[in-house]
């Protein structure tokens, strides 16, 4: 069960927006990197997230480059989660390949601030705060093969090759 | 049942028929990643534990999007890829040696090619009838090692293309349109394919264009047919062995169509910070310009100095409005310059940048000031792209975008030509 704070965001939340290109000289300094991620969507945002904490966003997160930083960032800011309406398809892979769950389902149920419960394996949401449940559209087993071994290095690591 | 151009690949180079929907398990022919994507994923090689690669020929590393470097970090980064390169072989493009996208399509793809880059732009290559998309570092690791990834066969959306550009529009004019009308997100997870009448005599760096901006409608490759006009770029890069033929089944299933009549465009412009937020050129007429790029992975061929230097032949930049040029390779670059367009350009006040991705990262070569006003002919807009979230960048046809350095305003070409 993963549980925190929602941090709502908007539509088409981009790379640039999480890691922006300006800052690629520390993109072989991730601690340094993690300290802006979301920089150009809140620059507040590093500051106040904690571990376990969710980042919601609106319909195609995640959208532009295929810098597997952004992901990565989010994951080591402490996110247990990234809550969207849709998902950009790299994005979406990268985050699996780093473990990072990201569940599709109606994030305008979501308020920033709500308090959230996730049950991975149920497939649901609890929204405390409202006291509403939100389904969310389940991994592709592929992917959810990937996940389930914390991502695609540990996953290889183990299988040696693609599980067909 | 017929196949689509992404099942026909699939098919072909993951040894069984498959169909959208299905997940197929690929050979990759090219992998390759750039200097800002390669760092991580030489770490991500080196944490699973791989030493060699699955084919060092078919696997390269570029360095082109801080190049040359700003500062000592991604210095450092240049030379970390560096030594990656000599310890296992595979092939380096430096410093100076192009664009990514731009190098592949002059070198390295071939039609029927399944392409990885750990760059979103890879889909570049479509315009060659290659299957090649951008993934992230983790995924093109395990290609390096394994020279094989895993894909969900795309659904298609079929786009018809009828008729011929009117004068002063363009391919970008197209794709920028296209854009505006499915959504930012209206092929995620899907294929564009490109057929009609209008596709069978667009040149290969048309489509090129084209299928470079397939990732900003979400979608995973943007597909051309191999053809004539295939044949006749890789014939005029002494490339005629790497031609094969490649066209979907009449009776393909697809998932959507639509057709658009290319004599009905005019020229178009994304508007910040999204691209699918298009206008039409002359309907932002009048909105100051700081800075014209033209170059990149979309608009920085040959071509794109030809038709600059036509426009700017006897005119000058307007004084208040930089002019940035980046040739997409040194190919691009040499061949300008023996043609007269780079000095044509020079005489015009513009700048030129050594080959490679310039300012359109925002790395270095032409970040923009607060509130500064930049018409690009690069793929993306977003807030922050181009080194500054406080910046506005507009995009558009390197017609348009020379036009507009002439007048220091957007302006419709057809204006000036
Ligand atoms: S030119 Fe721009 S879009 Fe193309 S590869 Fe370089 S940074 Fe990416």
């Amino acid at each position: 069960m993963l549980k925190g704070k929602a941090f709502k965001f908007g539509d088409n939340i981009s790379t640039d927006h999480i890691v922006p290109g300006r800052l690629a000289h520390l993109r072989s300094n991730l601690p340094e990197l993690a300290k802006h991620v979301l920089e150009d969507a809140d620059p507040d945002f590093a500051g106040k997230v904690k571990p376990g904490d969710f980042v919601v966003g609106g319909s195609n997160f995640g959208l532009g480059s295929s810098r597997e930083h952004a992901p990565l960032v989010i994951k080591m800011a402490g996110v247990s989660a990234v809550l969207a309406k849709s998902v950009a398809r790299i994005f979406f892979r990268n985050a699996i390949n780093r473990g990072l769950p990201v569940l599709i389902c109606d994030t305008d149920k979501i308020k920033d601030g709500d308090e959230l419960e996730v049950d991975m394996a149920g497939g649901k949401i609890k929204n405390l705060t409202r006291g509403k449940e939100i389904t969310f559209k389940p991994i592709p087993e592929f992917m959810l093969n990937i996940l389930n071994e914390g991502g695609l290095v540990p996953y290889i690591t183990k299988y040696g090759d693609f599980k067909a | 049942m017929g196949k689509t151009l992404a099942e026909k690949i699939l098919s072909d180079k993951s040894g069984g028929s498959r169909k959208a929907g299905d997940i197929a398990i690929s050979s990759v022919d090219l992998a390759f990643v750039q200097d800002t994507t390669g760092p991580l994923t030489i770490r991500a090689f080196k944490e699973a534990g791989f030493c060699e690669l699955a084919n060092h020929e078919k696997t390269v590393l570029f360095l082109d999007h801080a190049a040359p470097s700003p500062n000592w970090q991604l210095s450092n980064d240049h030379m970390f890829m560096r030594s990656f390169a000599r310890e296992t072989g595979c092939i380096l493009s430096d410093v100076g040696e192009g664009v990514c996208h731009q190098v592949v399509a002059e070198k390295l793809a071939r039609p029927g090619d399944v392409i990885v880059g750990a760059d979103s732009h890879t889909v570049t290559a479509g315009g060659l009838g290659a299957f090649a998309t951008g993934m992230g570092s983790s995924d093109v690791a395990v290609a390096f090692a394994l020279g094989k990834t895993w894909f969900r066969v795309p659904e298609t959306i079929f786009i018809e293309l009828a008729g011929k550009f009117s004068k002063g529009v363009y391919a970008k004019d197209l794709i920028l349109h296209l854009i505006g009308k499915i959504g930012a997100d209206g092929a995620t997870y899907k294929a564009l394919e490109f057929g009609g009448s209008g596709v069978t005599k667009m040149a290969v760096t048309d489509r090129l264009t084209i299928a470079n901006m397939a990732v900003e409608a979400g979608a995973k490759v943007g597909l051309f047919p191999s053809d004539e006009m295939t044949y006749e770029y890789l014939r005029s890069l002494g490339r005629e062995k790497d031609y094969k033929p490649l066209s979907p089944d009449k009776d393909a299933v697809y998932g959507e169509r639509l057709s658009i009549d290319l004599a009905s465009l005019e020229p178009t412009v994304s508007q910040p910070h999204t691209v699918d937020n298009t206008a039409l050129a002359r309907e932002l007429k009048g909105i100051n310009v700081d800075q014209v790029v033209i170059g990149t992975c979309t608009n920085g061929r040959l071509e794109d100095l030809e038709l600059a230097a036509s426009i700017l032949k006897g005119r000058r930049r307007h004084s208040r409005t930089r002019l940035i040029i980046g040739p997409a390779s040194p190919k691009v670059l040499r061949e300008g310059v023996k043609k007269g367009y780079i000095d044509t350009l020079l005489a015009a006040g513009a700048i030129i940048l050594p080959p490679g991705c310039g300012p359109c990262l925002g790395l270095h070569q032409g970040a923009l000031g607060d509130d500064e006003v930049c018409l690009s002919t690069a793929n993306r807009n977003f807030k922050g792209r181009m080194g500054n979230p406080k910046g506005n960048i507009y995009l558009a046809s390197t017609a348009t975008a020379a036009a507009s350095a002439i007048t220091g305003k957007i302006t419709d070409p057809r204006e000036v030509l």
